[in-house]
């Protein structure tokens, strides 16, 4: 084989070194911070044991960012900022300075370049972000529109620090749920059984682990017009999804039954409580692209009941225990239906076992 | 040649609001660009989307691309729709591994967006949900030759499939004053030691690790990872009382009452008549509200280490799961304590490997064949810090119950010795 023909063989280099791509004052003062504060929303101030101290001004975007938008930021942290960047996993990106005059400048020129500030603290961040229409596929609905269309109307609580603590809300475009916990989830929530196109089943899946692969049992297989294929017992099946994936005959979304449902009180932190799944409290959410208005509205009918009633530092889940769940349903005016109590393995620790209640 | 842009009513109304607009950075490519390849790709992918907002339907197929030599690292995308929109009929990501704690310098980004704009479609995020780099969309070809060109530099494929996946960590000691361990290291130690697992899935479904430097957990680790390992510490919450009175001062007494003493999940913390805070610290557990309130009067211990918790996960199959803590403290100070948690992790994965089922995650691996038989497999011994509360059932054969507590008070007549 000619040289330049071989196949090249792949550096398996893994993971970088962040060290080297790391701003020179947290390399000098790396481990070895005293304390931070912020001065304003959307900036970190930290000192260092050694007295030096930085400047962070954290930044939220589209996230889906073109190679255009990617140069605009780039060109604003040489020109106000020092050079280095970091993100944050909700995706805002954070400059850092050395020197405090800087700061006022680098925000005025991210904000004139039309991105927002903010983000820290009580505020409500970047709502964190999956693939969507865009680019996955099995999902029910687009997640880069649906941020959009959210930050859009929370964007003042972005820039703001005025929740009872940080809001942390995730979107996911399917049962799979890779936008993981939030403060708020908004994820689809199939409401009717996969349609199977029997002519492709045999072809494309393998059969043995699409029938393993269901939560219930309800998939097994079956000779469907004289072609080996799968059938879904309709009464058990919950709707999940998860055959979907690994057997693209059976279409799981749908443009009328394919719904949202929003979900609320996850929290990852161990602080004060120990970390919390997200509970549902509302379904049936119309799926409305391009703008999603039913889902916002519920969100921020949510977030008016939590801004008004939880305490300084109280998370969603902090408030919704000290307060009671039949409280966050009166104060949020959603109803409460059968399908918000659990029958699933482990259901009956979630029910009230006491007589503990509030009137 | 100027190509004509396909109407996108739908999308055209995500420009509209002050949040920035992904759709009109996706126009930019496709008005403004200079390579035509990519005005063309970039008008097919908006046509697709804008039928998607219209059927409310997904149009990408998954299929096999990789590049040479590895299994994985690629989401392939082919178009269903490939006929109506063909220039974006093959627009599969890459996903790259990020640097530990995610820090560029504007350089490097600008590096790998030359590059990316020569072979993909302009199209990046950072980062992914488990972490990685996404550069979103390009062919088969595209795919190899990017890749070729930006692993000359440094950058190395994530995981995708049923393998170990790209890590994460938390900013960390880099810029946080809570940080009780060395993210990066952790980190990279952990995920290079697997470069082989991460390359080539052959594991029954994915493997993640996730680094926070303290039980704030902003890595999410406990919810998310398979293997969670946060730093924490085991002596006393440091104390500057001069700064705790100047915080009184400024907040006032009622306020450091109600929103540090009573959220204390331990009623661990107390404020004396002279404005002075007293830490119960034995029965500190370490949850960080206090420090997170008075980040200049309180901060964390000297004598840390790192919890680590086992077989976190999300909805599918069996329903949430959160990591259970296998390791409740270990020091990492010598290279040999860091060997200790590696191996920790390889015979994780090599029981994960030899007695999951496929696409069985960890934390449902252990909740099928229970806790001790997974702690036996690993041969880690048992310990009260692994549950919340000792068993409710009496269903349980306990013949060997005298050898077992025997067993207990051997170690503990050990550690004391030690």
């Amino acid at each position: 084989m000619p040289e330049k023909e071989k196949p090249r063989m792949p550096i398996e280099s893994g993971c970088p070194d962040g060290w080297q791509y790391m701003h020179p004052a947290l390399r000098k003062n790396y481990g070895m911070w005293d304390y931070h504060d912020r001065p304003r929303p959307g900036v970190l101030h930290h000192v260092s044991k050694t007295g030096d101290e930085i400047w962070t001004v954290r930044v939220g975007t589209q996230r889906i960012l073109d190679v255009f938008s990617l140069r605009t930021l780039m060109d604003i942290v040489d020109e106000k900022g020092d050079g280095y960047v970091r993100f944050t996993i909700r995706s805002n990106l954070e400059v850092t300075v050395t020197d405090k005059s800087r700061v006022e400048p680098l925000i005025q020129a991210m904000e004139d370049a039309g991105f927002v500030v903010g983000g820290t603290g009580p505020s409500i961040s970047t709502l964190s972000h999956t693939q969507g229409w865009l680019h996955c596929d099995i999902p029910g609905t687009d997640a880069s529109g649906v941020v959009k269309s959210m930050m859009d109307e929370l964007i003042t609580e972005f820039k703001r620090e005025e929740m009872p603590n940080r809001v942390h809300i995730t979107t996911s475009c399917c049962q799979i749920n890779c936008g993981g916990q939030g403060d708020i989830a908004i994820n689809v929530q199939h409401t009717k059984p996969p349609k199977i196109n029997h002519d492709l089943v045999s072809n494309v899946c393998e059969r043995p682990s699409v029938v393993a692969r269901c939560p219930v049992a309800a998939i097994r297989p079956a000779m469907v017009n004289g072609k080996p294929s799968l059938e879904v017992d309709e009464k058990k099946c919950i709707c999940c999804g998860a055959c979907f994936p690994p057997c693209p005959p059976m279409q799981i979304n749908d443009p009328e039954h394919t719904k949202l449902a929003v979900w609320v009180g996850g929290n990852h932190s161990n602080a004060r409580s120990k970390p919390t799944f997200q509970k549902l409290v509302a379904a049936g959410i119309p799926n409305n692209p391009p703008r999603w208005p039913e889902a916002t509205a519920i969100v921020k009918r949510i977030l008016a009941a939590y801004k008004k009633d939880a305490r300084d530092w109280e998370r969603m889940s902090d408030w919704v225990e000290r307060i009671g769940w039949p409280r966050f349903f009166e104060l949020t005016e959603l109803p409460f239906t059968k399908f918000h109590i659990d029958n699933w393995r482990g259901a009956r620790q979630s029910l009230n076992s006491s007589t503990h209640i509030r009137f | 040649m100027t190509i004509e842009a396909r109407k996108t009513p739908m999308l055209d109304q995500l420009e509209e609001g002050p949040w920035p607009s992904f759709i009109s950075g996706i126009k930019r490519l496709r008005d403004r660009h200079p390579d035509q390849r990519i005005n063309e790709v970039t008008n097919d992918l908006l046509g697709q989307l804008e039928h998607s907002y219209n059927t409310r339907l997904g149009y990408w197929k998954g299929g096999t691309v990789s590049v040479y030599g590895y299994g994985g690292g690629i989401i392939p995308r082919f178009s269903e729709v490939g006929d109506m929109f063909p220039k974006s009929r093959e627009f599969h990501t890459l996903r790259v591994q990020p640097p530990a704690g995610n820090h560029y310098t504007t350089d490097m980004l600008r590096q790998l967006a030359d590059s990316w704009e020569r072979h993909g479609s302009g199209l990046q995020t950072f980062h992914g949900q488990t972490g990685n780099i996404m550069f979103i969309g390009t062919t088969t070809k595209g795919t190899q030759h990017f890749f070729n060109e930006i692993n000359e530099y440094g950058w190395d494929l994530g995981g995708a499939g049923p393998c170990v996946r790209t890590a994460m960590s938390c900013v960390g000691a880099a810029r946080c004053e809570q940080s009780c361990a060395n993210e990066m290291k952790i980190h990279r130690l952990l995920v290079n030691n697997f470069t082989d697992d991460v390359h080539r899935p052959a594991l029954p479904y994915k493997f993640k690790f996730k680094v926070s430097g303290c039980p704030n957990d902003c890595q999410n680790s406990i919810e998310r990872a398979d293997m969670a390992v946060i730093g924490t510490w085991r002596d006393d919450i440091k104390i500057k009382q001069d700064e705790v009175k100047a915080f009184v001062g400024a907040k006032g007494r009622r306020y450091v009452i109600d929103n540090v003493v009573t959220r204390c999940p331990t009623n661990a913390i107390s404020l004396t008549d002279d404005d002075q805070v007293v830490v119960d610290n034995r029965n500190c557990v370490k949850c960080m509200h206090c420090i997170n309130v008075m980040t200049k009067a309180l901060s964390v211990g000297d004598d840390k280490g790192v919890t680590v918790l086992i077989g976190g996960k999300r909805t599918l199959k069996i329903g949430d799961l959160m990591g259970t803590v296998i390791i409740p403290f270990k020091k990492l100070e010598t290279e040999e304590d860091y060997e200790g948690l590696v191996e920790l992790a390889e015979e994780t994965i090599d029981f994960f490997a030899e007695n999951a089922l496929e696409h069985e995650r960890t934390g449902e691996m252990i909740e099928r064949i229970g806790l001790v038989n997974f702690l036996e497999g690993i041969g880690v011994e048992v310990d009260p810090n692994m549950v919340n509360h000792p068993r409710q059932s009496s269903y349980v054969r306990m013949d060997e119950w005298d050898a077992e507590a025997e067993k207990w008070f051997r170690r503990k007549s050990e550690e004391k010795s030690a």
